[in-house]
């Protein structure tokens, strides 16, 4: 009951601090904005071990950050090994082919107007669809290791990446276009120099979204079928052994390796597109 | 208007695509049966076709290439294969038969609308207090954008798992990873549509001394609609995909994940691909749906574009 309180206490002192921070001057400079959001996630974690610990909730259904740390520590090996198969093997490669053939594909598309008419809307609609589906169809196709999540991968990336990168190559105006015209400038110096460097804040909003696609992708194709490693796998298996340390261990490092995926791409988007107004300022 | 034709081309294409890549998928397997069935095939026995590339095969075996379009169980299963699997699966069973797609599809919908509800609901909850609330706004909302770069779908076999060990069963489990699923692009739409009123428009209900429940409801709600809609799209779409998942890890008996998983069990392609296309109509309609009611909502508000 102590630690229930003391949880209970920690998150009402942490809240006032929080509030104290938000009102006072403190809130426009970096340290705030960075010390609310940290103090807010670390009174999440103290209230859920408070809570665990004081109410003694079996972990079979919610173990204790603490012993999820525990685990992760005991468990690098293992985790490791999962992270190497899902996502530097399939996550990651799925993630290059799949990208790189829809600005490919794209570029292709936006020489025929006809064509970009015709596969805009079919690849919109195709993007909003539940696509994780063909998981099944392509474990079948390419067996149980890598290249079936690399291919689950492609899959879900490439209409993302494909519809923005053809509103993207559209960005550049046509003030723009003309004086490239009066420079004589043919359609590839035209396409290098002006269009694809226009096209780029679409292409990264793209990228950006497919990094997340990508690891659900790739994590869920293993739930279909998988070598003994990899996320997914140890997720479903270490459920049905209710081992859910495990899990939430696996869930931290996926959490982890999709928001520094997310913050890669960013940071690169960042280097590419710092002419852009929203990277100023 | 004018793209109906173009797209169609495309839609065209990708039917041609499709049938012209079952041939070679589907041409071991028929091989296979043709000689069983007692036809000279070249090359003969099946270790003597295992290496053979499959464009070679069907160029040495015109005459099998029309049953590659009728496998039972194919690799590939043709376009018109799909399409009859769903007739009768949808028009051809009773509604409540365990067999009819539309009995399954209804299990996940039901789920996935649900959980939506929540989602939404409770989304729209959580921004209308960070808009009011500076220190809410400082502390959630960096997580509530992190948090959508998080592959979060990989939490949905526990959380079934352990809704189930302590007696909750059927439909909310699923409502609630569809519900987790739709609850952050909500979120993250209504704060910007809640603050996309101009400082005029708020100063000027300022001077007319509104409170701030007033300008809630007189401005900032109706202003966000927009952005609203446009997440909603994104949620609903996101609550099926989580509905369906969440079906996977129990072995659910009932739903379109039910009917992938228990397809790729058996090898029943043509099932897999028949769910596939339920969901993707389900989806489809979902989406459209939502769109219908933004338009309608908009025009009706004098926002529509």
């Amino acid at each position: 009951m102590i630690l229930v309180l003391g949880a209970l206490a920690f998150w009402v002192l942490a809240w006032l601090v929080n509030v104290a921070i938000a009102n006072s001057g403190w809130a426009e400079t970096r340290i705030g904005r960075l010390a609310v959001p940290i103090l807010f996630g670390l009174t999440l974690l103290v209230v859920w071990e408070g809570l665990v610990r004081g109410l003694n909730v079996p972990g079979v259904i919610l173990p204790a950050p603490t012993d999820i740390a525990t685990r992760m520590a005991s468990s690098t090996g293992i985790l490791w090994q999962d992270f190497h198969q899902t996502f530097l093997r399939g996550a990651l490669r799925g993630y290059a082919i799949g990208c790189a053939a829809a600005v490919l594909t794209a570029i292709a598309v936006d020489r025929i107007d006809f064509l970009r008419r015709g596969l805009l809307p079919v690849g919109s609609f195709l993007a909003a669809l539940p696509i994780v589906g063909t998981a099944p169809i392509l474990v079948m196709w390419f067996g149980f290791d890598w290249q079936s999540k690399a291919a689950v991968v492609v899959v879900m990336v490439f209409f993302p990446v494909l519809v923005n990168t053809v509103a993207g190559l559209q960005a550049a105006d046509l003030a723009q276009r003309d004086l490239m015209r009066t420079y004589g400038a043919g359609y590839w110096p035209t396409l290098i120099k002006l269009r694809l460097p226009a096209a780029m804040p679409f292409l990264f909003n793209g990228l950006k979204i497919a990094t997340t696609l990508a690891l659900i992708g790739a994590i869920v194709a293993e739930f279909f079928g998988s070598p003994t490693m990899g996320m997914g796998f140890r997720i479903s298996t270490s459920v049905g052994q209710l081992a859910l340390d495990m899990v939430w261990a696996e869930i931290a490092v996926a959490a982890v390796a999709g928001s520094l995926f997310y913050g890669v791409v960013a940071l690169i988007e960042r280097q590419v597109t710092f002419w852009h107004p929203s990277q100023r300022g | 208007m004018r793209s109906i034709l173009p797209v169609l081309t495309v839609v065209a294409a990708l039917l041609a695509l499709w049938y012209a890549a079952v041939v070679p998928m589907n041409i071991k397997a028929a091989l296979t049966d043709a000689e069983r069935a007692g036809m000279t095939v070249q090359p003969e026995g099946a270790a003597a076709r295992r290496d053979l590339s499959a464009i070679q095969l069907v160029l040495d075996n015109p005459s099998v290439i029309s049953a590659t379009f009728q496998q039972a169980r194919p690799r590939l299963p043709a376009p018109h294969q799909v399409v009859v699997e769903l007739w009768n699966t949808t028009a051809g069973q009773k509604v409540t038969s365990k067999r009819s797609l539309i009995y399954h599809g209804w299990v996940t919908l039901s789920a996935t609308l649900l959980g939506f509800a929540i989602g939404t609901i409770a989304g729209g909850l959580l921004a209308v207090g960070i808009v009011h609330n500076r220190a809410m706004d400082m502390s959630v909302m960096p997580w509530a954008i992190a948090s959508q770069t998080i592959p979060i779908l990989a939490i949905a076999p526990m959380i079934i798992v352990v809704l189930n060990s302590i007696g909750v069963q059927g439909l909310l489990p699923k409502a609630i990873i569809s519900a987790y699923l739709s609850f952050f692009p909500v979120v993250v739409g209504m704060v910007k549509g809640l603050r996309s009123p101009e400082a005029g428009q708020l100063d000027l209900l300022k001077t007319y001394h509104a409170s701030a429940g007033q300008s809630l409801w007189k401005l900032r709600l109706p202003a966000s609609l927009p952005y609203l809609f446009a997440s909603l799209k994104v949620a609903i779409a996101a609550a099926l995909v989580g509905a369906i998942i969440g079906e996977l890890p129990t072995g659910a008996v009932s739903g379109l994940g039910a009917r992938l998983l228990a397809g790729s069990y058996y090898g029943q392609t043509v099932q897999i691909w028949a769910a596939l296309f339920g969901a993707a109509i389900a989806a489809a309609g979902l989406v459209g749906l939502v769109g219908w009611i933004e338009r309608l909502v908009l025009t009706r508000m004098g926002m529509a574009k």
